[in-house]
Order: C-alpha cells, then structure tokens, then sequence
C-alpha cells in the first residue's frame, strides 16, 4: 500500500511518500506564494523520487496552514494531529510532542496510541516561533545556523523582557549598543522563545518522553535552551520539521488500513 | 446525518420587538416627560423602579456588545476612546460605551442620548470607574454600590448590610437628585420581577440538559440579553416565562437547536461579538455549546436542589418570605444578587471551576472552549486556572484567544484551526456539504 502526507507550511512544503510502512520519498520545497503550484511540483518531485506514478498512491492526506487548498488530498488533519501521529512514529514512547516551526509553536500531550489528550498552541505572537529566531539573527547580522551555534559558546544568563518581536528585536538594539557579546545575545533570545515555549507545554503538562520536533528543532541554540528550561531531558527528532508530513502519511496508512 | 427536528423559535420576533423598543425607550424617554440612566448590567436596576414607571436605562455591557456587533461603528468607537488616551487593554465594552459617548452617535441611529444620572454596582474595577467617567464627562450625578462581600457562601448578616445599608443610601440620592418622591411598592414590585425573571432564566437554561438541546448558546446570547437590560421589568420577566413554556414545548416534542447535534460543548466568557458564525461553524461538525456559566449564570440565579441537581434558585414569593417594605424588599434584592453564580469567582477561581463542572457532568458535556478574552478582565480572571482544574478532571477543553468587543484581536481563521483541532480530538469530521 503506497500512502502520502503533504505538510503546507508557511515556509515550506513537505511531502512524505509511505510504501507499506516504509519511507520511500521525502521532499521540501519552498511555499513561495502560489502554494498549490509548489505542492504540485513537490508531489511530482516526491513521485519521482518514489519511482511511482501519482495515481499509484492509494491514500493522500494534507496538513498544514495550507492543507483547504491541497491538491488530491483525501483527506485533512490539522497540525496538532499531524504532528502527534508523527511523533509517535518516530518514538513511540513520546508523550509530549513539541512543535515548533515558522510561524507557530505547539506542545501536545499523547497517548500511546498517538491519540491527543491536550494542546496549546502560542497565540497570535511571533514570539514562540522560528519566524522571531529569524528577525532576531537578522537583528545580529547573522546566518540563522551561526546564530544558534554562537548562543552555545555564551554562560551568561540576560534575562530579554520584551515578549514581542517588535520590542524584542529593539532590545537586542540596546544590547548591543551596550557591547554585549554577540553570543550572549544570542543566548538571550533562545532563552526567551524557550521560556514561552515551556510556559505554554506547562499549560497541558509535559510528561516524559518529550519529542521536540518542526524546523526550530534543527537550531542547536534552541534546543539547548529548551532542555536548560524544562530541566529534563528531551529527544529531538532528525530532519525534526518533516514530523507532521510523516504524521499525515501514517494517517494515510491508517485509514487506507481501516478500509 | 440530520437526526432531530428542527425549527425556528416562535418568540424570536417578539424578542427583537422588546429590545428595539428597550433603546428606543431610553432614547424617547424625556419626550414623554421620563428620566434616563445608564449603569452596569449588574447593576440593581429595581432600585431606580421606584421612581416611577417613566424611568429607564442603558446598560452597558449590552449596549457596547450591539456595537461590536456593528463592526464599522466599533472601530470608530474603539479608536475615539484611544484617541483619548485610553489604553488599548481596558474593558472593551467600556471603550465601545465611552467612544460612542465620545463620538455622541447611538447605535441605533442619532445622538448619544444624554443620560440623567448613573447609577451602578461594582465588582470589577472597571465598573466603577467606567461610569464614573461617564458622570465627569457628562455632568451628571453618580451613585456606586460596593458589593465586594462575597463570595455568597460566607456571606453574614454583617456583610449584607453593607450592601443594604448602601441601597438605602442609593434611595436617598436618587430623590434628592431628581426631585421625585420614591414609591415603595414600585420597588417591591421590582424586587418581585427581578428574582422572577432571574429564576425563570436559570429554569430555561435547565432545559437544555436534555438531549437534543432545545437551544443552542448562539441563540441564547439573544435572549438572556433581558436579564441584563433590565432584570426588574416586568415585561421582560413575563417574556421569559412565555420563552420558558416555548422551549418546554420543545423538549416535548423533541426539537433540537441543531439537527445533528452529536457533540455537546460549552463555552466560558463572553463570545467574540463580531464574530458569533464560529459557533456555526462548530455545527458543522454537529457540535453545539448548549451554554456556559456566562449565560446561565450572569443572570440565572440558580440553587441545589434536594436530587443534587442545579436548578432555579426558588423566589421569595415562592417561598412565601413577606416583601412588604423598603427594608425588606432591599435586603432580599441584596441576597438575590449577591447569589449570582458568575459573582463568585471574582473571590475564587475554584468556585467557578466547580460550578463549571457541574455543568459539564449535568448537562452532558463532551468537552468545554474557553474564550481568552482580551476585553474582559472580570469574566477572564482566574480562567486559566479554571482550564487547568477542567482538564485535570479529564474533561477536554481548548482555548482560544480573542476580545469581545474589539475585533482587533480576534484573528478567525486561527480560531477555526483551533476548533478544528479540538473536533479531530474528539473523533469528529466535519460534513463537507
Ligand atoms: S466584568 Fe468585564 S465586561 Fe464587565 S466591566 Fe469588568 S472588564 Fe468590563
């Protein structure tokens, strides 16, 4: 049985091709503004990567801020519920999934059968996503990846007030006026979008495992910052921001299973 | 699947008839040679009754709803306000109410009509000052009742007469500022239509326990508006018992708010006022809120039955407690009042998780959406920690953030998501039809 989820994201498009349970293609493009022609592209690509035709796959469902306008999607699922069946794919003693991609943050608590139990998702603020990380690097004059790995190199706790992108990006202005090193700065911020996002997983409880997934989860800054706020070890996922296209491929499977 | 029978309330036309007429009164009323007051929706509007039958108010919580409503005139309102200097996180109502004042336009057409005095209660810190501004800004008189004493269940005979003592006091400055002689039994009257219309409302409310609901949330948002016009009216209270005998009449025959009613929900605080379709989104899914503390319990006064249940608090009349004088008819509208289920979590979130769960067990609930409300610091007080002792009783529940009044802050298509994600949850599809 050959099954897909697509991931519409703001930023990327993500598709996972399933064959009995096995992932045989993985694609990222960028969304750019016309989605549906990227997801077009990208489900071509994805075919060919999968030495299949598109109609050989019994079973498509879309996830996403995107998925209403996905192209042959049977079915849709929201990114809470993407991101949870992924999760447990992935580690199947995952009981708190965290989600944090470009425009959103998300913690879900799961039964072992994947199912959601509770969730929060960060409300209309960039300030627990990866959009911010980015504004605040760009604040900096650096690459997003250098941004991350800088913050490591920092022991200085600063605490950064501003729980908005706006005001966060001027205090970074002031700090670095102040002469504060580029990488305590770094660490500031990290440590700020950490703290909200902890704040929101408190909400619904984190519970051990914790699977730390979505683009955010490749920022080594970030994920440092997370495991000094939750005190607790936590598992981050490879290629962490195909999570929920993994997700919808396994829902593909489960209902195409349940026919 | 459409599953219940369905159909239009009959008494819908005359609900909109009462209410048109309501502002309508209070805008004509010195044509007719009447005074007009404005005050809160908790006020004790059976006070001012006893200075005649030509009185009447603005309240305005609901007034400043129908203009978020109204979405052109909400932004101008809100903006008139900040253009004042007030800041954008106070009580939304309050800013629609003051920029509409600001603005001198009413909201059904014409100018702001100027009020004659302000008379009101307060519990949130916006009550007070909302009308006292309103006093300063207007030049008018202004009486304020301090009924921080609760909650109900410590109250003591000390605490009551702090409230009576003042509703006393209220009397006296409501002749010395309009010159007219106070009727007693205009009061008792009153006093008599408030706990009626209050009761009847949390019987009404009691009849959506059933399966179907009789009454979806959406459509009780039209109707409890009464019991915060004006509680003490007389053709409001005997509106509520003809809606009382409509909606038995459903539950009778079976006829359900929606068709395929398969998830029931409720919700807490005020909605998003401009933005009602989201619960008709929910449908569908076959979900319905059948109801929350906010509508039963702002204006229902309700009580513990023998069975355990919670049903309509049983009125003095009833009861057959005399209301023959000034003294007697105040003290039993203080302890009517302060009884108010929504009252009580001003002192302790606990109390509303209580009473929430209560409804969520008695009426069959599938799940429970919180409204995060921006505009309200009231109703949104301690509801985070309501949401916690929701979830830790294993009852489902989302949240979702926006403002009552002030469509500013809320962002739809997020709560749609939002309620998508809450419906796949609980195992349900939405129909694509
Ligand atoms: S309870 Fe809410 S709506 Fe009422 S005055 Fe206070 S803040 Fe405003």
């Amino acid at each position: 049985m050959i099954t897909a989820g697509m991931d519409l994201g703001s930023k990327f498009i993500k598709i996972v091709i399933l064959k009995d349970g096995e992932i045989i293609a993985r694609v990222k493009m960028l969304s750019g503004f016309e989605q549906e022609v990227t997801a077009n592209d990208a489900m071509k690509e994805a075919c060919e990567q999968a030495g299949i035709e598109s109609d050989a796959i019994d079973r498509i469902v879309a996830t996403g801020v995107g998925r209403s306008i996905a192209p042959f999607a049977h079915n849709k699922l929201t990114e809470v519920g993407a991101a949870a069946r992924g999760a447990i794919a992935r580690l199947p003693e995952t009981r708190t999934v965290i989600d944090v991609g470009a425009e959103e943050g998300r913690a879900i608590l799961i039964t072992p059968e994947g199912k959601v139990r509770d969730f929060a998702i960060n409300e209309k603020c960039a300030a627990g996503s990866g959009t911010f990380t980015e504004t605040m690097a760009r604040a900096l004059e650096l690459e997003l990846a250098e941004f991350g790995q800088l913050s490591l190199k920092s022991d200085k706790v600063i605490p950064m007030n501003a729980q908005c992108a706006v005001f966060a990006e001027s205090e970074v202005v002031s700090l670095l006026h102040a002469k504060t090193p580029k990488h305590d700065i770094a660490r500031a911020v990290h440590d700020a979008i950490a703290s909200r996002i902890v704040s929101m997983a408190r909400r619904v409880s984190v519970e051990k495992e914790v699977l730390l997934v979505g683009g955010m989860a490749y920022n080594v800054g970030f994920v440092a910052s997370m495991k000094r706020t939750l005190e607790m070890e936590i598992h981050v996922a490879d290629e962490p921001d195909y999570v929920p296209a993994e997700g919808a491929a396994w829902t593909a499977y489960d209902k195409a299973s349940a026919i | 699947m459409p599953k219940y029978q369905t159909e239009p309330l009959k008494c819908w036309k005359k609900a909109k008839e009462l209410r048109d007429k309501y502002y309508l009164d209070y805008a004509t009323a010195h044509e007719r040679g009447g005074l007009r007051w404005t005050g809160g929706a908790w006020a004790f509007d059976a006070i001012p009754a006893g200075l005649g039958d030509d009185v009447y108010p603005i309240t305005g919580e609901p007034y400043a709803a129908g203009i978020a409503f109204n979405k052109p005139f909400s932004l101008r309102c809100l903006e008139e306000a900040e253009s004042k200097g007030w800041a954008r996180d106070l009580c939304a109502y309050m800013r629609n109410y003051w920029g509409s004042m600001y603005l001198d336009e009413y909201n059904t057409g014409g100018k702001y009509p100027k009020p004659d005095f302000a008379f009101q209660d307060h519990i949130c810190c916006s009550h007070a000052k909302w009308y006292q501004h309103v006093a300063e800004y207007k030049n008018i008189p202004y009486f304020c009742i301090d009924i921080s004493v609760g909650p109900y269940k410590d109250l003591n005979e000390d605490r009551l007469m702090f409230v009576v003592n003042q509703m006393h006091e209220s009397i006296e400055f409501l002749e010395k500022t309009t010159g007219r002689t106070y009727d007693d039994e205009k009061l008792i009257e009153a006093v008599k239509n408030d706990c009626r219309l209050t009761s009847v409302w949390a019987e009404i409310c009691a009849l959506n326990r059933n399966i179907p609901a009789p009454l979806d949330e959406k459509t009780m948002y039209s109707l409890y508006v009464f019991g915060t016009l004006q509680k003490a009216k007389k053709e409001f209270a005997d509106f509520y018992e003809e809606l009382r005998d409509e909606v038995q009449d459903r539950v009778d025959r079976g006829i359900a708010a929606i068709a395929n009613e398969r998830c029931r929900l409720m919700s807490d605080t005020q909605p998003p006022w401009g933005f009602l379709k989201v619960f008709r989104y929910l449908e569908g899914y076959g979900a319905l809120s059948v109801g929350s503390l906010y509508s039963f319990g702002l204006i229902g006064i309700w009580e513990d039955k023998p069975d355990g249940t919670w049903g309509p608090r049983t009125t003095p009349m009833d009861k057959g407690i005399p209301i023959d004088t000034r003294d007697q008819a105040l003290r039993i509208l203080a302890d009517w009042n302060l009884s108010k289920p929504e009252f009580q979590h001003f002192y302790d979130a606990g109390l509303k998780t209580k009473m929430m769960l209560r409804i969520v067990k008695e009426w069959k609930l599938d799940g429970v959406m919180l409204h995060m409300n921006r505009g309200c610091e009231g109703l949104s007080c301690g509801i985070s920690e309501n949401r916690l002792g929701i979830a830790e009783a294993g009852v489902p529940v989302m949240t979702f953030e926006g403002n009552m009044g002030d469509e500013r802050e809320f962002d739809e298509i997020k709560t749609r998501d939002r309620m998508d994600t809450f419906m796949e949850t609980l195992g349900l599809e939405r129909s694509e039809s």
